[in-house]
């Protein structure tokens, strides 16, 4: 028995086959969420295990200064004798591959930790908002004045005024995207408060942190999944960007928007130094947003039909 | 009517308010001393001093809040730390080439977006569908600089089409000027159109269920006047919506693509400013750029009676 039900598994067979099963059908129908998941949780471990995947990103070699990637070589670009590393070096030797990994490591740790941020502030502010009055007149007069300042341009004030680190990063780009989560949140409770059950809740004397929690936390989950899946692609986005405009991470960490602007001097005649990084950039913020449209797809399938 | 266009003229206050106030409280929310953040690392004490009086940080914050609104009304902006020139002056002098660059986005991107968006939602499932639909995923994702410089490298780097950066006035003439924001508007384009051709598609792909659409066809009238003057129509409100909310996203894309192509606008401004620490310049742009996005969402807004006589307020 145990021999048929696989190692350590405490599940009878026919248990452990039918959720395969399910975990099959899972993926045959939502492929976007699947490969999309797996490109990310690949790019996390190459983030992660940085250290075995390349060399050291800050070791400077002024001999090979502006070598162009061995990439390129294979393509017949440039004579096979002066190229260095995968994707080149920069203007002070650096190895751009190296570089390149350890910046999936900013814009990773930043893209999450403002989706985390965010959603759990708008999280407490809607579910307030939602149901205390008083709260709701004041709290959503505030979000709407600050929806009103594009989002990147209040970032970029708070990081002018903040300074350069990335933990101030991480606050500036949370910052603008609370109102969004806030609004979703807020929605979300007007409806769920008038269902019948919420009625029966009140009426048999539940409490109101118990009633939030309990009966309408729960139901807004999914399109918070949703949300913070999308805040996630614009954080790295934003990131890269305040990064590239001198007023995101301190320069002296490789973050692909750093690697970015230092290599817009030499782009004209040295590209590589800035498309590589540019372009791991457009890959994870495009399977971050292609995570975020499967999780819609299979959360919310009556808002799925409308935009597919 | 009237009515309808007074209440949502009243209703922008409360949110020009709350922009104003967090605007003018920016530099105290920061920990520590204001004047000493604008002052920057390498200031002496009399350099602090210095801003502190100018600025009128030394007053109670009552009286420098009073003050500044009062100067706002009079339409003074303040005046640069970094140039010592009025604000105003300099936003007037680097609005041209802003104002070229989102004109000439809004109509590439509403040209391209909304018929591509029809089409997709009119020939929904084939394999044009497909690929707009890959194409707004993408316009999403791809970061303006990076297709700022994709596009450099191939167009003006490469081929030698188009000159890869600066801004030529109009007043140098009209091609040179054209030439000089052909690729800035096509790279700052991307994201806006993505957005629009997705909700054109969505909003098209609804109202092409509704039984007036099959009466049309069934009345003998062809496939693009149907589309247009039936389908489109009644899909108009969420797509001019959508192009209000854009702008925010627009303004945003406006500060990258005047860095990635050199352009004096409004864009660079705000990043000399931030790398100045010029804080009157950065206050003035936020109140600038937000009252412009609330603008043009009041007048999406006050649109939709033109496109949705049904809608009467």
């Amino acid at each position: 028995m145990a021999a048929v039900a696989g190692a350590g598994s405490v599940y009878p067979s026919g248990v452990v086959q039918a959720r395969a099963a399910k975990v099959a059908e899972f993926a045959r129908r939502n492929p976007t969420v699947i490969v999309s998941a797996s490109v990310l949780l690949l790019m996390a471990l190459m983030a992660g295990f940085a250290h075995h995947l390349a060399s050291d990103p800050m070791a400077l070699d002024p001999a090979v200064r502006l070598k162009p990637p061995c990439m390129m070589e294979t393509f017949g670009f440039e004579s096979r004798t002066s190229c260095r590393g995968w994707f080149g070096t920069d203007h002070l030797g650096r190895d751009v591959y190296a570089r390149t990994v350890f910046g999936a490591r900013i814009s990773l740790t930043v893209g999450l930790a403002v989706a985390a941020l965010s959603t759990t502030f708008g999280l407490v502010i809607g579910l307030l908002a939602g149901y205390v009055r008083l709260f709701d007149a004041i709290a959503m007069r505030v979000m709407d004045g600050l929806m009103a300042i594009p989002s990147i341009l209040l970032a970029i004030a708070l990081m002018a005024l903040f300074g350069s680190s990335v933990q101030n990063v991480i606050i500036a780009i949370s910052v603008p995207e609370i109102p969004r989560v806030v609004r979703l949140v807020r929605a979300v409770v007007l409806t769920i408060r008038e269902m019948p059950y919420v009625e029966a809740a009140v009426s048999s004397g539940t409490r109101l942190p118990r009633i939030l929690l309990r009966h309408i936390l729960p139901n807004t989950f999914a399109p918070l999944m949703v949300q913070a899946t999308y805040v996630c692609a614009a954080a790295v986005i934003v990131e890269a960007l305040l990064s590239f405009l001198g007023a995101g991470t301190p320069p002296e960490i490789p973050s692909w928007g750093n690697m970015m602007a230092e290599g817009r001097v030499y782009f004209q005649i040295k590209p590589w130094m800035l498309l590589f990084p540019g372009i791991c950039l457009a890959l994870m913020v495009l399977f971050v947003n292609l995570l975020g449209d499967g999780l819609r797809d299979t959360l919310d399938p009556r808002i799925a039909r409308r935009m597919r | 009517m009237y009515a309808y266009v007074m209440r949502r003229v009243v209703a922008i206050i409360p949110v020009m308010a709350v922009v104003g106030i967090f605007v003018f409280l920016l530099l105290h929310l920061t920990p520590g001393d204001p004047a000493a953040i604008i002052a920057g690392d390498y200031a002496s004490p009399a350099d602090i001093e210095k801003i502190r009086a100018r600025l009128g940080l030394d007053q109670p914050i009552h009286v420098q809040f009073a003050r500044w609104v009062g100067q706002l009304a009079h339409g003074d902006l303040g005046v640069s730390i970094f140039s010592n020139l009025p604000v105003t002056k300099l936003i007037g002098q680097r609005l041209e080439p802003t104002f070229a660059l989102c004109v000439a986005t809004i109509i590439l991107s509403i040209v391209i977006a909304v018929p591509l968006g029809v089409f997709a939602a009119w020939r929904a499932g084939t394999f044009v569908d497909r690929a707009t639909m890959v194409f707004a995923v993408l316009g999403f994702s791809v970061p303006i600089f990076v297709i700022g410089y994709i596009l450099m490298y191939v167009f003006a780097i490469e081929l030698r089409w188009l000159p890869a950066q600066g801004y030529k006035p109009l007043a140098d003439g009209f091609v040179p000027f054209l030439r000089s924001i052909i690729l800035p508007s096509i790279a700052l384009s991307t994201l806006y159109t993505a957005l629009i051709a997705r909700i054109s598609r969505a909003s098209v792909l609804e109202v092409l269920t509704e039984d007036y659409i099959r009466t049309a066809h069934a009345k003998g009238l062809s496939s693009p006047i149907v589309l247009m003057r039936h389908a489109l129509r009644n899909a108009a409100v969420p797509i001019v919506t959508i192009i209000g909310i854009g702008i925010a996203l627009l303004i945003g894309g406006v500060v990258v693509t005047e860095s990635v192509f050199n352009i004096p606008g409004l864009g660079r401004l705000t990043v000399d400013a931030i790398l100045h620490r010029d804080y009157p310049v950065i206050q003035a742009i936020i109140l600038v750029f937000s009252g412009v996005y609330v603008f043009i969402n009041l007048l999406a807004d006050l649109a939709y009676t033109l496109f949705d006589p049904r809608i009467r307020y």
